[in-house]
């Protein structure tokens, strides 16, 4: 059994965890965050990618026990209130969704990517770095539409603020 | 038009909850004292169990119960069913073997379910299911659909001799075989339509209760029809009757098929509920347990052939096939490979003639059913196939090929049932070759040449019949349910509405577009407006959602519930304005007096309904109508779609440069939402055509394809941005003109991209998946 303490979404949380308890097993099932999917058990669909300091994870792929001391930012943490982050709303406007099981993990790694490329993205970009997320409905399409326009206009907010 | 109702791009109304990860899918439900099972699983394609022994994960910690087929048996739990009979050419049924929930004496294909072990958590029903201890004699097994019956091949079920479920045929053999003897062109094919996993990201789920108090169950699945589902578990398999069960699926992480059938684990974990005192039992599946378990789609091994005039037109069609079932009959299994298959053979055109034999295998390996499509895809591969390598054989181009053969005065009855309605194939066509600039093709071509590239070009024009469909056909074609679609229509005393549907919606948008229609007919705002769905205590009965019918029968059922409660409101409203009946119009919300002033908001008249202070004489009071609507007729989508590709004759990879999807669906509610179904569609063909394909160890038996590192899912970079367009020819079928778009894409755009890579490679000896070292091989082959 392993103690952690960390950061979810804003909120100091601590628990006693088993050693082989998975990330995507605490979020969901102690902290009840069931936004985060598990579609495969190879590390393969993306489904469950979350922020670990700031950076995209694959929830099924780490250890509880790893996030000791993280901070952690799950989808339900993204929007500010009632303010949609840019990308969930981009998703929305384009039509980026369809049975949405996919989606939480989708927009956590686009947000992810947008932010490590800076500038607006184009569709080979976008293409090539959602790899490790697979959607079974949209045939991509429209979250590369998406995400495209949710890195211009990400890019122009920065643009704005500078 | 209205900003939201019919034609217009709402954005969609469910979408809040699943981008800020407020969905609600089975496994995200929580009830108290919940008990989680792990199933036991057959490690063996096939083999007998001589004994189980339960002793050591009984005893280990957190296990509540492990239960067995014996168990289940001892219940007197009935088997799962198959629930549409086939008859052979020779008039006898279909010889479908007995499909226990746990297998008793016998498994039949990796994966098969030999215990359920019922722990505390998870991680201690998983430790305790490696302590059960099965004892099994390994039997030989058959996995390859063309040697099942093969004399010396395993026997799966006793019941059918040669493994050989049924012998359909259908069409007019004596006049099929005498056109082929006197036609100037015979094409003919080999054709193997590849395995496939449907793989809906969301794994299935099911968590049954049994209240001891209320002698009831609940049942929440990952269904796309939560009726059906309940009518089987309860007429069929015996579990409880239908007023003492609910069944709820809640949000659906995709079907795609997959998620039609009513399953082993669900039926398990509501029956082992109750025998473990009253707690509810838990079962996700994993993926591993998904790719052995979900049932597979496509898996035929066909001969075909083409007979033609000199002149290129079509004379007759034959084909012969071998359709894999699997280890045993799934739900609708054997719709799939005959109703649903060799119906559309005629395929857009005039073809006098046409015959068609499916030979339906059981396998030692997972069950095959419907999937994405579901036999149209596999007429469609045949018939465009056909016709693509007719055009190349007699040297005419494959679209004025196509355009020579078209039907094109309607109603055409075809010879083999169908009867299409409407349609405008040729101007499918040619707004299809305008888009791929299909006058360009020859500069692009010799363009990529001096790059060293194969580009080609390949064409399929696709028909479907959808929007399944007219309960008394599909009753006379063997189906055991009818396939009708039912609507409530409960007008709130404020105003607001709330829509009672049968179809279930998994990705699909119905929340958006159902509303829609609502909003265009009562002028209500889509915020006052909610779609209750995939609950069998709220809805009283459906038939779900699969086969592209919520659009054309689901929709329609809302329509004629609207129209009586439009009937109502303006009965009500004539008499609160001192009108006559007939001269009250309903527009923007409001009742009018036609050629007046006079009109009332429809909230006002909704609120007369219920205070019922002012009806007229002899009215009830209250504003809720229902409707069940069973059309008469399937609907027909069609459209063409050009793939043109670039092949790398060094690396056999290929790169489709561009797609084009042409579809005709009639009345289009919300074009965004088509849209988005034709894209998915056409990734789900493409990877059927280039990427996917179940494999099974042909000695062992064993699933080779069994995780996402093996079975190639089409990624983002794996497929195109499509360039989508319509034409539109209007149902005649049903009130709104709609025909169904959920399948078109899968099932048109397979043929496209092998037409396309054969035409740039010159060898049109190439089967699904084309991967790069087939494609390679081909190359050098040719």
């Amino acid at each position: 059994m392993a103690t952690i303490s960390l950061t979810v979404n804003g909120k100091a949380v601590s628990a006693t965890v088993e050693d082989r308890t998975l990330l995507v097993q605490y979020l969901r099932e102690t902290l009840g965050l069931t936004g985060t999917h598990v579609g495969c058990d190879t590390s393969q669909c993306g489904a469950c990618v979350v922020h670990v300091d700031g950076k995209a994870v694959k929830a099924c792929t780490m250890l509880a026990a790893q996030a000791d001391g993280t901070t952690v930012l799950t989808i339900e943490g993204l929007a500010t209130g009632d303010q949609l982050h840019p990308v969930q709303a981009a998703f929305r406007e384009h039509h980026g969704l369809q049975c949405g099981f996919c989606t939480p993990g989708m927009i956590m790694a686009a947000v992810d990517m947008i932010n490590r490329h800076g500038g607006p993205l184009d569709e080979a970009t976008i293409r090539h770095e959602l790899e490790g997320n697979i959607c079974r409905c949209t045939g991509y399409h429209n979250i590369v539409k998406a995400i495209e326009a949710a890195s211009a206009e990400m890019a122009g907010l920065r643009q704005a603020a500078e | 038009m209205g900003l939201e109702g019919i034609g217009a791009r709402v954005v969609r109304k469910e979408d809040k909850r699943f981008i800020t990860g407020r969905g609600k899918y089975t496994d995200d439900i929580v009830l108290k004292d919940t008990t989680h099972g792990v199933f036991v699983r057959s490690p063996h394609a096939h083999a007998k169990i001589l004994s189980i022994d339960t002793a050591a994960a009984l005893a280990a910690p957190g296990v509540i119960a492990v239960l067995t087929g014996a168990d289940l048996a001892g219940d007197r739990i009935g088997g799962l069913i198959c629930g549409w009979m086939i008859h052979s050419r020779d008039g006898s049924p279909m010889k479908a073997g007995a499909h226990p929930a746990i297998a008793h004496d016998r498994v039949r294909h990796v994966g098969d379910q030999v215990a359920l072990v019922i722990a505390e958590t998870k991680a201690e029903a998983r430790d305790a299911a490696e302590l059960v201890e099965v004892e099994y004699e390994t039997l030989p097994a058959v996995v390859d659909p063309a040697h099942a019956m093969d004399a010396d091949a395993p026997q799966l079920h006793d019941v059918a001799p040669n493994n050989l479920i049924f012998d359909w045929v259908l069409g007019d053999e004596a006049a099929t075989d005498a056109a082929f003897a006197n036609a100037a062109h015979v094409v003919e094919l080999d054709i193997i339509n590849n395995r496939l996993s449907p793989n809906p990201m969301e794994p299935r789920s099911a968590i049954g209760y049994y209240d001891p108090s209320e002698e009831h169950y609940d049942l929440y699945t990952t269904s796309q029809n939560p009726h059906v589902a309940r009518l089987v578990l309860s007429a069929f398999i015996g579990i409880a009757p239908e007023h003492k069960l609910r069944v709820v699926a809640p949000d659906v992480g995709g079907g795609f098929g997959a998620k039609i059938y009513i399953y082993p684990e669900e039926t398990a974990c509501l029956w082992a509920s109750k025998r473990i005192g009253g707690r509810p039992v838990k079962w996700t599946s994993e993926r591993a347990e998904a790719f052995l378990t979900d049932c597979h789609g496509r898996d035929h091994v066909t001969k075909a052939k083409l007979a033609l005039a000199a002149d290129g037109t079509f004379l007759a069609l034959r084909s012969d096939t071998i359709a894999n079932i699997g280890a045993y009959m799934s739900t609708f299994s054997s719709a799939t490979p005959t109703y649903l298959h060799g119906t559309l053979l005629s395929g857009q055109y005039v073809i006098p003639a046409i015959f068609t034999n499916v030979k339906a295998v059981y396998t030692n390996t997972t069950p095959v059913d419907a999937y994405r499509g579901a036999g149209r895809p596999e007429a469609t591969f045949i018939v465009e196939r056909l016709v693509e390598t007719a055009a190349r054989q007699l040297g005419m181009d494959p679209a004025e090929l196509r355009r020579k053969n078209f039907i094109r005065s309607f109603p055409y009855q075809t010879p083999v049932i169908l009867t299409y309605d409407a349609g405008d194939f040729e101007g499918n066509l040619d707004k299809a070759l305008a888009a791929v600039d299909y006058a360009g093709f020859a500069a692009r071509k010799a363009e990529a040449k001096a790059r060293g590239k194969l580009r080609g070009i390949g064409f399929s024009s696709y028909i479907e019949a959808c929007g399944i469909a007219p309960s008394q056909a599909v009753g006379s074609l063997g189906s055991g349910v009818g396939l009708w679609e039912s609507a409530e229509v409960r007008v709130n005393p404020v105003g607001s509405v709330e829509i009672l549907t049968g179809s279930h919606s998994h990705g699909q948008g119905h929340e958006t577009t159902f509303a829609q229609l609502v909003n265009e007919r009562l002028g209500i705002g889509m915020e006052n407006i909610q779609i209750v769905h995939g609950d069998t205590d709220k809805v009283q009965f459906g038939m779900g959602t699969y086969g592209s019918r919520s659009g054309a029968v689901g929709m329609s059922a809302i329509v004629k519930a609207l129209d009586k409660v439009e009937a109502k409101a303006k009965k009500i409203a004539a008499h609160l304005m001192e009108a006559s009946e007939a001269d009250i119009v309903m527009e923007g919300g409001e009742l009018k007096v036609a050629g007046t002033d006079k009109k009332l908001p429809f909230f006002q008249v909704a609120l007369a309904a219920y205070t019922a202070h002012n009806l007229p004489a002899g009215m009830e009071p209250g504003l809720k109508e229902g409707a069940f609507y069973d059309p008469t007729n399937f609907t027909y989508p069609a459209g063409t779609y050009i793939c043109e590709v670039e092949v790398d004759p060094d690396t056999g990879k290929v790169e489709i440069v561009q797609f084009v999807a042409v579809d005709d669906f009639g009345r289009i509610i919300n074009p965004m939402i088509v849209e988005g179904q034709v894209h998915g569609g056409l990734a789900q063909g493409i990877g059927q055509a280039l990427m996917e394909g179940v494999s099974y160890d042909p000695q062992s038996g064993q699933l080779l394809t069994g995780s996402y590192m093996d079975y190639c899912m089409p990624r983002a970079d794996d497929v195109p941005s499509f360039k989508v367009d319509h034409v539109t020819t209007l149902c005649p079928g049903n009130p709104l003109g709609m025909k169904g778009c959920g399948e078109a894409g899968a099932i048109g755009s397979p043929p496209a991209v092998i037409n396309a890579i054969t035409d740039a490679i010159g060898n049109n000896n190439l089967s699904m998946p084309a991967t790069p070292a087939k494609v390679w091989a081909a190359v050098h082959a040719a």
